[in-house]
């Protein structure tokens, strides 16, 4: 019992401090707003009165956890226990959509940066050629890059979830290169000389001794990968003219001065994300394990 | 000796080009080693033992000279695989059982799965870890890594053996041990064996042949071939035979020192 206390202290700890500073942070920015109806409506606020308007606001500036939890509630669970689970003010049905062009972004991302990564450690030209521009292309500000995209594409006849995709795939694919040329390259001269004293070729060297030596920073580089491709899939949904996706969601929000639905949206993006990160740590544990790499 | 030797070096020099200027690492080494021969190379660091049994597995390149292994060129010999090499860190691959370590090295030269098997029964009872073919790295002591490391490098039969301090980051009493099993193993192959070290007791324990090398520039001091008999029990080490030759070595080591000293 100490063990899972030892373990789950800290974090409850954390969790109890954001909720604290949250509802500080609520209070200090909202209570502006209710003043300014007080004032007009010629009343004076007692402390608990301005404490309870603050909480309780329909635009408020900063929505209390409460505010937010009980959105995304209404958007998800009881949309479910409503039988309406994927209508279009679902939670869910967004989240979907977000989700599905991040998975297939971050797959095409981590296929090119793997691709990448093996040219780039096997082909000197590629790697004095390709690594600059692999740099520079995180340098550039998807915001303004995302829109190009969704433009060029369309003009060539691809809608829908693959221009999204490629969104993601530009921004999961980085990760991926730099963290697979380190494991490609990480055996040591003792291990390279020993494949050659065995007269080991260029294939046996790769699958035998680079591509295993390489899992921790495949593994470390997909989790990366993963939270990049979530983002660039939101980013992604905010040109197309906010249809769907929690993009969308952010989007609309922010038209209409919605600012519990933005948070709610935000909050199911940071959920989203932690829990494919967490899927991928998942994988990691297991595999390294199995392959007696686990730190 | 009518037989031709195994490893040959004739006027051997390797020079490396560096930022401070070249440096000698090895410099006119004539040495013939001959087949079932256990040459031991000792020296402090720098004199290029190390550098001198990577020439002969053709991980380095000669600068000038001539080295021979099986009568053909360094780098023929390492293409025919034709002898094992063991560094000082047993190097197995964490995510392969004992068993799949030895294997590689089949794998990769393309044996049939019924000779890798028996290979790696026959190498892992020459060096006593019968039963842990499927026991992972982690699951063995450091001395045991090591043993595996060396079945590994005699899986494929080559008929030489090349061993760069391989019992250097072990203690003394796993290392008196692994001395013991070394000599029986040697014993049972007959394998031509070069063996890098930079202990005294150890070389004089084990050879044949002790070459004595001294650094800048690398070459080779002094050539003590052992007047001990091949069955050596460790007591051996408390014979005056040994104390002799071990004598000899130090001086040797000492003579190729002067300058520094």
């Amino acid at each position: 019992m100490r063990g899972f206390w030892y373990r789950i202290g800290p974090v409850i700890t954390v969790v109890i401090a954001i909720f604290v500073l949250w509802y500080a942070g609520a209070v200090a920015l909202n209570s502006a707003w209710a003043y300014d109806k007080a004032k007009r409506a010629g009343v004076e606020l007692t402390t608990s009165e301005l404490i309870a308007d603050t909480m309780s606001q329909k635009k408020p500036k900063l929505p209390p956890p409460h505010q937010v939890g009980a959105e995304i509630w209404k958007t998800t669970g009881d949309m479910v226990l409503r039988g309406k689970a994927f209508s279009k003010r679902s939670l869910l049905y967004h989240s979907w959509i977000t989700l599905s062009s991040t998975l297939l972004g971050f797959v095409l991302g981590t296929a090119l940066g793997i691709g990448l990564a093996v040219g780039i450690v096997y082909n000197r030209t590629m790697d004095m050629s390709i690594m600059p521009w692999v740099i520079a292309s995180q340098t550039i500000p998807i915001l303004a890059i995302a829109p190009m995209i969704i433009v060029v594409l369309n003009a060539i006849g691809i809608s829908g979830l693959l221009p999204k995709a490629v969104i993601s795939m530009y921004l999961s694919f980085f990760p991926v290169v730099v963290g697979m040329v380190k494991g490609l390259r990480s055996p040591d001269h003792m291990q390279l000389d020993q494949m050659k004293t065995w007269n080991a070729n260029g294939n046996q060297e790769f699958w035998k001794l680079r591509l295993p030596s390489s899992m921790p920073y495949l593994f470390t580089s997909l989790k990366v990968a993963m939270a990049a491709s979530l983002v660039g899939a939101i980013v992604g949904e905010l040109p197309t003219g906010a249809v769907a996706g929690l993009g969308a969601r952010l989007l609309g929000g922010s038209y209409y001065g919605q600012t519990i639905q933005i948070w709610s949206a935000l909050l199911t993006a940071a959920a989203l994300a932690a829990a494919l990160v967490g899927i991928i740590g998942w994988i990691q544990t297991r595999v390294l394990k199995r392959m007696g790499m686990a730190q | 000796m009518t037989t031709d030797p195994v490893i040959s070096a004739k006027n051997l020099s390797l020079t490396f080009q560096t930022n401070d200027g070249p440096v000698h690492a090895l410099q006119d080494i004539n040495l013939d080693i001959n087949k079932g021969d256990f040459v031991s190379f000792i020296g402090p660091s720098g004199c290029g033992k190390t550098t001198f049994l990577r020439v002969m597995a053709d991980l380095e390149k000669p600068t000038a000279g001539e080295i021979t292994v099986n009568g053909v060129s360094a780098e023929e010999a390492r293409k025919a695989r034709a002898y094992g090499y063991v560094f000082q860190h047993a190097g197995l691959y964490p995510w392969r059982t004992i068993g799949g370590n030895i294997r590689l090295p089949l794998e990769i030269m393309g044996a049939d799965k019924a000779t890798q098997d028996q290979s790696v029964q026959e190498v892992l009872e020459l060096v006593h870890l019968e039963g842990f073919e499927n026991k992972f790295p982690w699951q063995l002591s450091g001395g045991m890594q090591q043993r595996a490391s060396i079945a590994r490098a005699l899986a494929f039969h080559a008929d030489i053996l090349l061993m760069d301090e391989p019992f250097g980051a072990l203690d003394e009493i796993v290392r008196d041990h692994l001395n013991e099993q070394l000599l029986e193993l040697w014993a049972r192959t007959n394998k031509t064996i070069g063996f890098v070290t930079h202990s005294i007791p150890e070389a004089v324990y084990l050879s044949t042949k002790i070459v004595v090398m001294s650094p800048r520039p690398g070459r080779t001091a002094d050539v003590t071939e052992s007047t001990l008999p091949k069955e050596r029990p460790l007591d051996i080490r408390d014979s005056e035979e040994f104390i002799k030759i071990a004598h000899r070595v130090r001086d040797g080591l000492r003579a190729g020192h002067e300058d520094d000293a």
